[in-house]
């Protein structure tokens, strides 16, 4: 498997490096919808085929049309900057080494002594059947049910939020100066 | 022979980025974007064999179609420059 993550991994980086630092909005656009794909790609290899959905379908397919979106309403070429900001590289190169310097005690890939498959407790997998009557995926089982209030607030923040958007981006309402019918008219085909 | 595949598609994903980099117009970005879309859904239906796990292949599907939106949203938005509806009917 090695042979194909390395790539991956180095097509990512090339990838996010590249649309950090073009002009063209409109390429960076296309740029972060090729890092959707690859990441997704990546996340299926690790063995997590439901977040690699999940970034596939937002990723690749949502977040590019509220881009693009965004970009009608604002302008298609970045302006340019002048000279190296100093702060910034500074606070981004402290925060990247502390990320680092917290993955050195994490445990191994897919270890079956990490924390994350002991502690909870196993018998959730062993118990879910009989608990939930039978739902077959564990997974649906611990989102569905014994996490079914945290699913809830979740869906209802990810509604909320689209609802924030979608009255953000919606057309404008026809212009004033126009006379009634023609209003009207407008409205009523809208 | 999945390996030989997979190597040969990574590549192919590789010239799409550099095309998707230097491609003087947008239509060179739209094609190797949608060129890199289709690369990554033969890569995952390699992987899923290279693995034996093919009950991934669905996702194969999921990327292919949001390819295809994709497109259609990125080619509609450099005709028109934006997303509204037309202004049909008056």
């Amino acid at each position: 498997m090695t042979y194909i993550v390395i790539p991956i991994l180095a097509l990512l980086a090339l990838t996010a490096v590249t649309g950090a630092r073009i002009r063209d909005l409109w390429a960076a656009v296309m740029f972060t919808g090729i890092y959707s794909f690859l990441s997704a790609s990546w996340m299926l290899i690790l063995d997590a085929p439901d977040v690699a959905f999940t970034e596939a379908a937002v990723g690749a397919g949502i977040a590019t049309f509220l881009m693009l979106g965004t970009l009608a309403l604002t302008s298609r070429t970045e302006k340019s900057s002048s000279g190296i900001p100093v702060l910034p590289l500074f606070v981004v190169a402290i925060t990247g080494g502390a990320l680092i310097y917290g993955t050195l005690d994490m445990p191994h890939f897919g270890d079956p002594k990490a924390p994350v498959q002991v502690y909870p407790d196993p018998s959730y997998v062993e118990k879910s059947q009989e608990d939930i009557h039978g739902v077959p995926n564990v997974v649906t089982a611990v989102l569905a049910s014994y996490r079914g209030y945290d699913t809830l607030g979740e869906t209802a923040v990810v509604f909320t939020a689209g609802i924030a958007v979608l009255l953000i981006l919606r057309r404008p309402r026809p212009p004033v100066g126009r006379s009634d019918a023609a209003g009207q008219q407008a409205e009523a085909g809208s | 022979m999945f390996v030989v595949t997979a190597i040969a598609i990574l590549i192919t994903m590789a010239l799409a980025l550099v095309r998707a980099m230097f491609g003087p117009t947008v239509f060179d970005r739209v094609l190797a974007l949608n060129m890199f879309g289709t690369k990554t859904v033969l890569l995952i239906c390699v992987v899923c064999f290279l693995t034996g796990r093919t009950d991934f292949l669905d996702l194969a599907l999921l990327y292919s179609l949001m390819n295809f939106i994709g497109m259609v949203a990125l080619l509609r938005f450099s005709q028109f420059g934006h997303f509204r509806e037309e202004a049909a009917g008056n």
